[in-house]
């Protein structure tokens, strides 16, 4: 009962948190844009401007979603050459219409096409 | 013993803190360092580059774990996390995982590919300070992770704990190496013990969670590789797939 209570407390905190301490900078920044460059300009080191300069206007978001969609479609291309469908356990044990090759077709009990890869 | 952890894990929470992140941008680093750093990392990345000639001829389908393990690395890795005992963002390194599943050399590869792409397009990190993130993310957190797995398996800890604190301390770890490069190039005629240390703290309310998190993430993809393709991990330190 203690150590349940003490690990509601535990998440409670993770999940509010002490909201003063962002006062500092605005809600949700970016923790390596905003405090380390504030960090390095105390110190006399300011951030340069990166040298293909995308953090202007939605420019980031596209360039995110870019980065976002050519790494999703690389892990995914690896994922499925390393881990193919399961062609085990299908529930419909009979072909279904217009397929053709070995063995059944259609959904698996884990409810994805069992098709070949 | 637990519950003193969660108590201080909770009050330190707690403390109201600025945070850091381990992405360095560009042109903080004074020149000799940028420079020092890019020397330091540049034999984990020859080594890993080796690593991967050798270990492709012996195994057909490790090209294909190091595609999948590069592309997850470069996501995880600019995937902003909202962390709310922080009220910022930042992210995990996904390093830990990729030391386990395809060794620290790669890792450092796969890292620095990810690095330079931020870099070059994301605003996120920079060139001159490619060095010095390389070796935070790629190479301690790497080593770290890989090291603590490898000791935890051979203490006879559960592999699925020995992967929750190699993801775990694998983060940390990136993040006290990022407060040494920091405080090594900016503590000026200031105290170097101390700035490293007041840049150690400041992360906590940030990693803290973040690492924690890096830990079941680790422990859940090793759980799935060893349920789905147990033979993915033949090569993994100390028993992996045992």
């Amino acid at each position: 009962m203690k150590k349940t209570a003490l690990l509601l407390l535990f998440a409670g905190l993770l999940l509010s948190g002490p909201i003063d301490a962002v006062g500092q900078t605005s809600r949700w920044s970016g923790v390596d844009e905003t405090v380390i460059e504030k960090f390095a300009e105390k110190a006399g080191r300011p951030a340069w401007e990166p040298f293909i300069n995308t953090d202007q206007g939605d420019l980031l978001l596209f360039v995110f979603l870019l980065a976002g969609a050519a790494g999703g479609f690389a892990a995914g291309y690896w994922f499925r050459v390393l881990f193919p469908p399961r062609r085990k356990n299908a529930i419909c044990p009979e072909p279904v219409e217009g397929s053709s090759g070995d063995g059944p077709r259609g959904i698996t009990e884990r409810g994805f096409l069992n098709h070949d890869v | 013993m637990i519950i003193k952890v969660l108590t201080t894990a909770a009050f330190l929470c707690a403390v109201p803190a600025p945070a850091f992140a381990m992405h360095i941008s560009e042109g903080i680093l004074p020149l000799p360092w940028a420079v020092l750093w890019y020397a330091a990392a540049l034999p984990f990345i020859a080594w890993g580059l080796r690593d991967l000639r050798r270990r492709s001829k012996e195994s057909p389908w490790f090209k294909p774990l190091v595609g999948l393990v590069g592309a997850a690395v470069f996501l995880i890795s600019c995937m902003p996390i909202p962390v709310p005992s922080a009220g910022t963002c930042s992210h995990p390194s996904g390093t830990g995982i990729a030391a386990i599943l395809i060794g620290p050399g790669l890792t450092a590869v796969v890292a620095s590919i990810a690095l330079t792409l931020q870099a070059l397009f994301l605003a996120h990190g920079g060139i001159t300070t490619l060095g010095a993130n390389i070796v935070s993310m790629g190479v301690a957190g790497a080593w770290v992770g890989w090291g603590v797995f490898t000791a935890a398996r051979r203490l006879g800890l559960p592999w699925i704990a020995a992967a929750f604190l190699a993801g775990m301390l694998s983060d940390w770890a990136t993040y006290a190496m990022t407060s040494l490069e920091l405080a090594a190039a900016l503590h000026g005629d200031g105290s170097f013990t101390t700035m490293f240390s007041l840049i150690l703290l400041a992360f906590v309310p940030t990693q803290l969670p973040l690492g924690i998190l890096e830990g079941f993430l680790c422990a859940g993809v090793l759980k799935f590789v060893r349920s789905r393709r147990p033979e993915l991990l033949r090569t993994v330190p100390a028993g992996g797939a045992a």
